[in-house]
């Protein structure tokens, strides 16, 4: 058996290690150090079609970014699709901001993309963006063509 | 015939006379466990050699299983031109899956089987019942010490486990095959939620922990006091840990992450 204060002070190293892997975890692994819940924002944008946005997409301003899509919902009454996002507040936009749905590279996720416009008064807490366009659904794209081709025939 | 339904109805109720057993001492030991945080004097004793002791085992497994995720991911990814995506794919397999399970067993193998032998060497030399006859409960005295011992070391250990097996991935993907170290960190922020990834790995690994410390204890408490019987015991805890485990898992993740 080992002395107690060798044993102690391993045992105290072993908690220690153990705590600091978990704080690692949190801080480097996970998303907690970007993302804190008092310094944010929330606005709403709607869209005819929101394709394959998900909760947690990026929102993006200059490719930078800001913010994530925190809910989904249909509205019941224009059939429209309506995103609320939360941005972090230390970044602030003009009211005629547009938004857009792109995809990352030709599979990858769909996210938000801002584009700021050139009014004076800024985007408050709640506020909504008017200008919008919808995701490109590729199927669409595809039936269009088609349809054009055998048009023209 | 009837020789075979015999049987079975024996192992099923022999089965089931296990199981309360177990339930009975499950219960003793956690009502004995308010004493020992009060003398927490042999739980350190019991930390030191169920935690410090799996330290190296976990550390150097954990290490080699990142390394390991990080060769193989990048052989594929690399064939999509998604290398840089290797972040993501080895720090979600280890925080949600890798972690717990393989720390878990390898838990069980280093500490559960040690403890299973000692205790039942314990059963098998008298020890535990002498130390009924001078009025100390083996319960409080022997079990409780080490059962929260792996409850509280299981957690820390999968935690080392999956960050070390990260630093692992990173040495091998950014290090050596040439991974861009910003997107290897970026894509893993972007992509793990510290709620549904983190803490729910670190939830799996408390459940394990109680799950092995738990058979652990109750096949050397259980065993047959010969050298045979205690043998056996050591065999059962690692078969059934690894069982467990396994199965606890996938109904977890099921839970956690799943629409089952």
């Amino acid at each position: 058996m080992q002395n107690t204060k060798t044993q102690d002070t391993l045992v105290g190293l072993f908690v220690a290690s153990g705590i600091v892997a978990l704080f690692f975890m949190a801080m480097q692994i996970s998303n907690l150090s970007s993302f804190s819940d008092n310094s944010v924002y929330t606005v709403t944008a709607r869209f005819e079609n929101s394709g394959g946005l998900k909760v947690k997409s990026p929102v993006t301003m200059a490719g930078v970014r800001v913010g994530r899509v925190t809910n989904i919902s249909i509205d019941q009454e224009t059939y429209e699709s309506v995103v609320e996002m939360k941005i972090e507040s230390q970044y602030s936009f003009p009211d005629d901001t547009s938004a857009s749905i792109f995809t990352a590279g030709l599979l990858g996720e769909q996210y938000i993309s801002l584009d700021p416009g050139g009014s004076e008064t800024l985007l408050a807490e709640n506020g909504l963006i008017d200008i919008t366009q919808s995701a490109i659904v590729l199927e669409e794209i595809i039936g269009q063509f088609l349809f054009d081709k055998a048009a023209e025939e | 015939m009837m020789h075979f339904f015999q049987r079975l109805g024996n192992t099923t109720l022999a089965s089931f006379a296990k199981l309360g057993r177990s339930s009975f001492f499950l219960t003793h030991v956690l009502s004995a466990i308010p004493a020992t945080i009060i003398h927490p004097r042999l739980l350190i004793n019991q930390l030191y050699s169920v935690g410090v002791l799996s330290f190296l085992i976990i550390t150097i497994s954990g290490l080699f299983v990142g390394m390991v995720l990080g060769l193989q991911g990048f052989y594929i990814l690399s064939d999509f031109g998604a290398e840089e995506t290797l972040g993501i794919m080895v720090a979600a397999s280890l925080v949600r899956e890798l972690g717990p399970v393989v720390a878990a067993l390898l838990f069980a193998g280093r500490a559960g089987s040690a403890l299973t032998a000692e205790i039942g060497l314990m059963k098998a030399t008298e020890q535990l019942s002498g130390m009924e006859m001078m009025a100390i409960d083996p319960i409080k005295r022997i079990m409780a010490p080490r059962f929260l011992a792996g409850f509280i070391s299981m957690p820390l250990l999968t935690a080392l486990f999956s960050s070390i097996g990260v630093m692992g991935g990173h040495i091998v993907g950014v290090g050596i095959l040439g991974v861009d170290d910003g997107s290897y960190w970026s894509q893993m922020q972007a992509g793990l939620d510290f709620q549904d990834d983190i803490i729910n790995g670190v939830i799996k690994s408390i459940v394990f922990g109680f799950a092995i410390s738990w058979i652990s204890l109750f096949e050397g408490y259980d065993a047959i006091p010969t050298s045979e019987g205690v043998s056996r015991a050591t065999t059962r805890t690692v078969v059934n840990s690894a069982f467990t485990i396994l199965g606890l898992d996938f109904i977890l993740t099921a839970l956690m992450f799943g629409d089952i």
